[in-house]
């Protein structure tokens, strides 16, 4: 064992670390507060790639968040692929084929996973077993927290949805869409549905009482949620009274808007409204996000005090 | 030094959970660069008044202040002033030694380098294997290493070598030996009465909350409770004990009148346990195990 430093200089030290972000000093000058956000910035970059190494080697994470969507259609391709297209003529002719018309479902429930069912089950692991207690002992700001989960988040949702794709077109052959407007869509409703699911996730970590109960209290409504959003089921066959009550959570927006970009124009005819309602998708999702904000801003605790 | 506050001060402490009074005014002072040890049996308070001073739970009343900060006010500056080793905890660990350490590194302004921390916990040979592979013992010193790597000014330290073998236990005492030789002021609870003796400066000890005793570790629990027990058996069989400044005068007048060797002898200088053990129980310690010279056939029931 080798001798730690000395540590004469510890009195300016720490009347140097005194004044770092977060201290409540009244008179932080601008220059200061400026620094103080950059180290935010920094730390908060360094979770993410802390994060993201962790969610890669993490097996239920990876084979439950990542991998299920691949699974997903993967299934549903074997199952129905022989049944014929999907939205065929009568005499069975055009149409597209089942894993073209699932793989928007999939994009989505990809989103829901990597946001909502990752990071409520991984927040309230860390709440249980002692990771945010810790944290909350080091000068860790809450928001470089954040930053690490939802940079994480996009990270493993953007690699996902490549991938996804990639394996679409070039294991199934699906053919994608061409036109860049197409894609400058799918961008958007990409991003703005997976920071909302991650907002979501981070507010719905606060439900389970424990680290051990998350995975039971969350996976059924993620689950409920694909189910009723046409993820798994053709959407334009459910219920009137189902669809409604999709229509107000997420999902059904994202799976909607996903369909827009890699449907052709013809299928809008089966959406609810006969259109893909981009305008009604960002509404629905900018309401959502205002909602995992509050609640996450609202239910976050390094710890539970006082129980 | 005299003059420079205290770096924890602690007055007339309490803290309710609803009707359960777990902390009822507790009050004592920690100097700067002193190891403070906190002693008391499970549930005590110790936990609770800990938790109270690293800014974790709030106080019901009292005042409280760590290094000149209200820890209920206690922003990041004042953290990154902090080490604390909180009790053992069930993290998964997907990353290694060195990564968990960098990590943590980066969120301190001034920390220690990680090979230097890596060492001076003895963890050198594990650097690069995964935390949730590791022993109970190298799990806790990780938590040891993670409550240093932000170079702290003030170290809580709560049942550090919780699963530590003995070689571990004393590579250990060396390091916060170094610590405290740095100014690092230290906060200390332990279930080791040796440990404590070894390494703290005061000790306080808490029982039902409250705080029952403080002061040297070598004077703790008073003059009488230090005063040695001699133990023996007599002609008739009877279990005889005495304590006395002169042991080695009275064993001799016992040689001297049984004409032999008594039965049993035993000569006890009370350790810090015993003499922690009598306080806890709200009475001077009545006989002890350990510094026994010669102890022939330690009793059973020599604690009771």
């Amino acid at each position: 064992m080798s001798r730690l430093e000395t540590d004469s200089g510890s009195t300016t030290r720490a009347a140097a670390s005194a004044e770092r972000p977060g201290s409540r000093a009244r008179s932080t000058a601008r220059s200061r507060s400026s620094a103080g956000l950059a180290t935010v910035l920094r730390v908060g970059l360094s979770r993410i790639r802390y994060e993201t190494r962790i969610y890669f080697r993490t097996t239920d994470s990876v084979f439950f968040t990542f991998l299920f969507p691949f699974i997903m259609l993967a299934i549903f391709t074997a199952a129905f692929g022989s049944s014929g297209n999907v939205g065929a003529a009568p005499d069975g002719t055009g149409g597209i084929s089942v894993g073209a018309y699932y793989l928007p479902g999939m994009l989505a429930a990809g989103m829901l996973l990597s946001g909502v069912q990752n990071l409520a089950v991984d927040i309230a692991g860390e709440k249980g077993d002692g990771t945010l207690k810790r944290l909350g002992g080091t000068p860790l700001s809450p928001l470089s927290y954040f930053i690490g989960k939802i940079g994480q988040v996009l990270v493993t949702g953007i690699f996902q949805a490549a991938l996804l794709i990639l394996v679409a077109r070039v294991l199934l052959g699906i053919d994608l869409p061409t036109e860049p407007g197409k894609w400058l869509t799918f961008a958007w409703v990409f991003l703005f549905g997976v920071v909302t699911c991650a907002f979501l996730g981070i507010a719905l970590s606060a439900l389970p009482r424990s680290g051990k109960s998350a995975t039971a209290v969350v996976i059924p409504i993620v689950l409920i949620l694909q189910f009723i959003s046409g993820v798994y089921l053709q959407f334009y066959l459910l219920p009137d009274w189902m669809q409604n009550l999709a229509s107000v959570f997420p999902l059904k927006w994202m799976a909607q808007g996903m369909r827009g970009v890699f449907l052709p124009d013809s299928f809008a005819s089966l959406e609810q409204s006969g259109a893909w309602d981009f305008p009604l998708i960002a509404l629905n999702l900018a309401i959502w996000l205002v909602v995992g904000l509050v609640l996450s801003r609202v239910t976050f605790r390094w710890i539970r005090k006082d129980t | 030094m005299e003059l420079s506050p205290p770096v924890v001060r602690v007055r007339d402490l309490h803290k309710s959970y609803g009707d359960f009074n777990a902390v009822r005014g507790i009050s004592f002072d920690i100097e700067a660069g002193e190891t403070f040890a906190l002693l008391g049996p499970n549930g005590a308070g110790k936990s609770t008044a800990i938790e109270i001073l690293e800014g974790y739970r709030d106080r019901t009343s009292g005042e409280v202040s760590v290094l000149g900060v209200d820890p209920q006010r206690g922003g990041l500056g004042w953290k990154s002033r902090l080490g604390i080793v909180l009790q053992s905890s069930g993290e998964s660990g997907n990353v290694t030694v060195t990564e968990q350490l960098t990590h943590f590194a980066g969120l301190y302004p001034r920390p220690r380098r990680v090979a230097e921390v890596i060492e001076a916990v003895g963890l050198e040979p594990k650097a690069k294997t995964r935390i949730s592979k590791l022993s109970g013992g190298q799990r806790r010193r990780v938590d040891v290493a993670l409550g240093i790597i932000g170079r702290p000014e003030l170290l809580f330290l709560d049942e550090p070598t919780t699963g530590f073998d003995p070689e571990a236990r004393h590579q250990f005492w060396d390091l916060v030996r170094r610590l405290k030789a740095e100014g690092t002021t230290i906060l200390l609870t332990t279930h080791y009465l040796d440990e404590a003796a070894q390494l703290g400066d005061r000790a306080g000890v808490i029982n039902d909350g409250r705080l029952i005793d403080i002061g040297a570790i070598g004077e703790i629990g008073g003059a009488d409770a230090r005063v040695p027990l001699v133990r023996w058996r007599d002609a008739s069989g009877t279990l005889q004990e005495k304590r006395t400044q002169e042991p080695a005068r009275l064993v001799a007048e016992l040689a001297a009148a049984s004409g032999g060797e008594p039965g049993n002898l035993e000569v006890i200088r009370p350790s810090l346990e015993d003499i922690y053990l009598g306080l806890v129980r709200g009475s001077r310690p009545a006989s002890g195990t350990t510094d026994a010279a010669d102890a022939l056939g330690n009793d059973a029931e020599v604690l009771a």
